[in-house]
């Protein structure tokens, strides 16, 4: 039995990697901008299937480079033209344009790729177990944790080394005062944008080989990103990281004794984060 | 005050497209007093399906069936001398409430003589009970949950595809001699997947085995990895996965993956070529049912059936799926014809005991509407998935090992839980 | 014509359309059964906006309460009496007094965490009604019952087979709630609501317990619609546990705001059209999610407050 939940934690906390992955994306563009992207799921089935249509000409490596860069172009666009509308408006506005984005792109990608599940063919090398024991480290899932922690990593020096990064984490503070102080505030919005969706991108990629791809890919792990933010705390990137392990580990676990109710976890572990610290884990006070 | 002034940007004024927009909003309102002089005399057929969402592939496939049919028919003459119409709706792939509401609105709006649909299990049922309130003849193409022609069967309602007992009951024996009485079960918790795991269990009962474990996971679940350690755990002889849709890909590729079709074996019941099609070469393993498979060399008709297909779906072979929407349309044009009428009533009477003809039946053993169930006893394909054999056709995905006839699987129907009431 | 004038003349046409209507909507493509739904779920919506637009609060677990009402019906006509007017008063109080017990512990909190942690409780609801299969019969829902005939002593109403008869007695509902709902935002309550979606922090300056009047119309929005979800439960003969589940409370939200959160008859016209949009739009083309997805997109981008609100605009310059 503790050996099972042993497993279920370490299974957990991969899972929580990848959860983690797209809620950073989300957390970036709703801390700066303030759009609740609802089309962040969207995105991640335009990544996915971006790669799977790549891979006869560059290759699996090719893909996993490429499609997030691509899908971070395509989302530049999309803020350039829909998102940049919603600023300054009741962030509600931008919930109902991001739902009908995602709308738009799940009916665009079964129109372009079709309803079925396509085949998506991980390196042979990549698909076996690592061990025995630990059956479910296999060599995929570690990839996907480490390539996790390399686009965590790469995003912290972003945040902390670039200049673009130090501007979007003075964005998130105080905008106005930003662009008082001559920084073009709409190139920020539109990159932090595209920094978001490459986030999104590149889980699509890592989902691709993990589950069926179809257009309604990102349609389950567009809750857990929310929930991973809240309860790692708005406004906190480490938060959301924190949040979305948290998510990972407490459905695995759960899934040991009341494997129905691992979807329903998250839920109850927000609840009792709000009800007892209202701003989350790491969350400022005072924000939203 | 928000960014940019739409006017100035578009160089069109808002109000130009807004006054654009309610025109065309305007248009697309009187649009239907074109369109409501349809031939009024066409038999119409209502096909209420998933087309979106998570059951779509298989929805679609259903679709070209059907419209395969009724090409066919009306290329020979139509039903009772009229025109065949089919009318689709999407009922999505899990909302009962709209698929109830779509099934109302072919009903009462379109006036259809036939009702058909839903893959979804309890969205067949939602529709079977609306379809028995108004009193409409209703085929149900690929809902397999017990129930429909089981203890909530209507005199109207029919079933192409097998129940979910017929289809455990083909396999288990197969399964527990090749590989031992300790099983355990990852299940989609719906009406489907219980139903399927009901019919195991009964199966394991019978033969003094054993459920090791269970795990029953939600429809839309992405990630099996803590039910699979469980289910490691638990050290079975059979990992059955009673899965629907994508949730058995992902199940599938995740176990492969975990090396757990070396520790154990998987297995199942219903399998279909849309989930196999969906796997990478590694994943295609396990023994399973396939309802109808396109590669029966000895079965007439058949290649014709593929062929026409191949030319209708850009070149993929028909599946179960597409068999269920051809065989469910043609059943309506036969019952019509046998009952010499369009009346309810009079058709489902025709159709007790009605034999399908090779043409449309394209399997072995003369499949039959059992009377007093209203359910058709196929042939069921047992075997196991396999890659596709170096120069055969990519979509040769499963091997056929035996052919079990629906009748020797299925409960007699004094055990079904069936009473039907005819109308008087 | 002057505002109060215009307004009466607003109101005064819609109730019109809604009272024709089963006679009209076949003639424009239409079918009854189309308006009923579009009655019951523009109710739920206006119950939503009760809290949202005229408080300032949003929720985006209302569909708890809608589904409570609606397995309260369920319930009672399948397992206990066999009575549409008693299922609805069950449903109702069901769906209520789960409202008055959340609405406490939720009232201290505000804006996005607010609408989560309604989120998190409506999700806890879907779970028990998708996991007590026993009583809920789970994912597959309670079926295998259906609406019963209403006996007023001399005279039956047959809302089972009569669709118009079953419309009229939804209008006849609908029309309470929304009379009620209309009164309550007009009484010195309603205004105290619209101070603190004004400004909040001023309200309390003013001495108005704002947590108990967040609680008060929290209640109160999830009375409404927890009417509409018993009323959508006869509608269907049908419940399952989408009813309870966050993407239901989503669509309140969005035909609330498609219509305009600040106008009263907005979530009626936001209903309106995203029900017949996506019924007209399915019936001809599968791509039916792009073009309901462009018109979300469409409005937004034009109609910044929501189709009702280029109205309200106008008529104010």
């Amino acid at each position: 039995m503790v050996q099972l939940i042993l497993f279920n934690v370490l299974n957990g906390l991969i899972i929580g990697a990848f959860y983690a992955l797209m809620a950073l994306g989300l957390s970036l563009i709703l801390n700066l901008s303030g759009v609740i992207n609802f089309a962040h799921g969207g995105f991640l089935a335009i990544g996915a299937y971006l790669a799977y249509t790549l891979i006869p000409y560059v290759g699996f490596w090719g893909a996993l480079l490429a499609a997030p860069f691509l899908t971070a172009f395509i989302g530049i666009l999309v803020e350039r033209v829909l998102i940049r509308r919603l600023y300054g408006r009741d962030p509600l506005y931008s919930l109902l344009l991001t739902f009908g984005l995602a709308f738009m792109i799940e009916d665009g990608t079964r129109f372009i790729w079709g309803a079925d599940s396509l085949p998506y063919q991980i390196p042979g090398w990549l698909q076996n177990t690592l061990s025995s024991q630990l059956f479910f480290l296999t060599g995929y899932r570690v990839f996907m944790v480490v390539l996790v922690a390399v686009a965590v990593l790469g995003l912290f020096l972003i945040l902390t080394r670039t200049r673009l990064g130090l501007r979007i984490r003075a964005g998130t503070l105080d905008l106005e005062t930003l662009s008082v102080l001559g920084v073009n505030v709409r190139i920020l919005r539109n990159l932090n944008f595209g920094l978001g969706i490459y986030m999104a991108g590149l889980a699509g990629v890592l989902a691709a080989g993990m589950l069926g791809l179809q257009p309604t890919i990102g349609d389950s792990l567009i809750m857990p990103s929310f929930v991973a933010i809240i309860v790692g705390g708005l406004g906190s990137l480490p938060g959301t990281l924190v949040g979305g392990l948290l998510i990972g580990v407490a459905s695995g676990v759960t899934t040991v004794f009341l494997p129905s109710a691992s979807e329903a976890v998250m839920y109850v572990l927000m609840a009792v984060v709000l009800l007892i610290r209202p701003r989350g884990l790491l969350g400022e006070e005072g924000r939203f | 005050m928000p960014s940019g002034n739409p006017n100035s940007r578009l160089g069109i004024g808002r109000r130009t497209v807004i006054k654009a927009a309610a025109a065309a909003g305007v248009f697309q309102v009187a649009a239907p007093f074109v369109q409501t002089a349809r031939a009024a005399d066409n038999v119409k057929i209502g096909l209420d399906n998933p087309l979106t969402g998570t059951f779509a592939a298989l929805g679609k496939n259903e679709l070209i069936g059907a419209k395969l049919a009724v090409e066919q028919i009306n290329a020979k003459g139509g039903i009772l001398g009229r025109k065949v119409e089919l009318l689709v709706e999407d009922s999505t792939s899990g909302d009962a409430a709209t698929a109830v509401q779509k099934a109302n609105k072919l009903i009462e709006r379109d006036k259809v003589n036939f009702l058909l649909g839903n893959i979804n299990s309890a969205l067949a049922q939602a529709m079977a009970n609306v379809s028995y309130e108004k009193g409409v003849f209703h085929i149900v193409p690929g809902g397999h949950t017990d129930s429909v022609t089981g203890s909530e069967c209507h005199w109207n309602v029919f079933r192409v595809c097998n129940t979910t007992r017929m289809e455990t009951n083909s396999v288990s024996q197969l399964l527990l001699t090749s590989y031992g009485k300790k099983w355990y079960f990852i299940t989609t918790d719906y009406a489907f997947g219980h139903s399927l795991q009901e019919g195991f269990e009964a199966s394991l009962k019978a033969a003094n085995g054993t459920e090791v474990g269970h795990d029953f996971t939600p429809l839309g679940t992405s990630d099996f990895s803590a039910n699979l350690i469980k289910a490691q755990a638990a050290k079975p002889d059979a990992l059955i996965l009673l899965l629907a849709g994508d949730d058995m890909i992902n199940c599938l590729k995740q176990a492969v993956q975990f090396g757990m079709d070396k520790k154990t074996h998987i297995a199942g019941a219903q399998q279909e070529l849309e989930v196999l099609d969906g796997l990478p070469a590694e994943a295609l393993v396990g023994d399973w049912v396939f309802e109808w498979y396109w590669k029966q060399s000895n079965v007439p008709h058949v290649a014709q059936f593929v062929a026409d297909v191949r030319k209708r779906s850009g070149g993929k072979v028909p599946t179960a799926r597409t068999w269920f929407g051809y065989a469910s349309v043609w059943s309506c044009q036969l019952a019509a014809e046998r009952a010499k009428s369009l009346v309810p009533v009079k058709m489902a009477k025709a159709m007790q005991g009605m034999v399908l003809p090779p043409e449309v039946a394209l399997m072995p053993n003369n499949p039959f509407y059992r009377k007093g169930d209203n359910q058709l006893m196929p042939t069921l394909f047992v075997g196991h998935a396999q890659k596709p054999p170096t120069g055969g056709d990519p979509e040769d995905l499963f091997k056929v090992t035996e052919e079990v006839k629906g009748m020797d699987a299925a409960l007699p129907v004094d055990q079904t839980g069936c009473k039907m009431t005819w109308p008087t | 014509m002057d505002l109060v004038s215009r307004r009466r003349a607003g109101d005064a046409a819609i109730w019109l359309l809604l009272v024709s209507a089963p006679y009209w909507l076949t003639h424009v493509g239409g079918y009854v059964e189309l308006g009923t739904r579009v009655l019951i779920l523009a109710l739920a919506a206006m119950a939503l906006n009760f809290l949202l637009g005229f408080t300032g609060v949003l929720s985006f677990g209302h569909a708890a309460y809608f589904g409570l009402g609606a397995y309260g019906v369920a319930m009672t006509i399948k397992y206990l009496i066999a009575s549409t007017p008693l299922a609805i008063l069950v449903g109702v109080a069901a769906g209520t007094a789960a409202a008055a017990v959340v609405g406490p512990l939720i009232a201290r909190l505000r804006g996005v965490y607010f609408a989560m942690c309604t989120i998190a409780f409506g999700q806890v609801f879907y779970y028990i009604a998708f996991q007590w299969r026993s009583v809920t019969r789970g994912d597959d829902g309670l079926t295998a019952w259906h609406r019963m005939p209403l006996d007023f002593g001399f005279a039956e109403l047959d809302i089972l087979n009569n669709n118009k008869a079953f419309y009229y007695m939804v209008l006849v509902v609908f029309a309470a709630a929304v009379a009620a709902m209309a009164f309550l935002l007009r009484s010195p309550f309603g205004r105290t609501l619209l101070a603190i979606r004004e400004n909040e922090r001023r309200a309390r300056f003013l001495g108005i317990p704002v947590d108990r009047h967040i609680w008060l119309s929290w209640v109160i929005s999830c009375f409404f619609v927890s009417i509409a979800g018993a009323l959508y439960a006869l509608m269907n003969d049908f419940v399952d546990p989408r009813a309870l589940r966050w993407d239901q409370s989503g669509n309140f939200v969005i035909m609330a705001v498609l219509g305009g959160m600040r106008s009263f008859w907005g979530p009626l016209i936001g209903a309106a059209i995203f029900l017949v949009l996506e019924d007209y739009i399915s019936s001809h083309t599968d791509n039916w999610m792009s073009f309901v997805g462009l018109f979300f997109v469409l409005v937004v981008l034009f109609f910044p407050r929501g189709i009702l609100g280029i109205i309200g605009r106008r008529a104010v310059s």
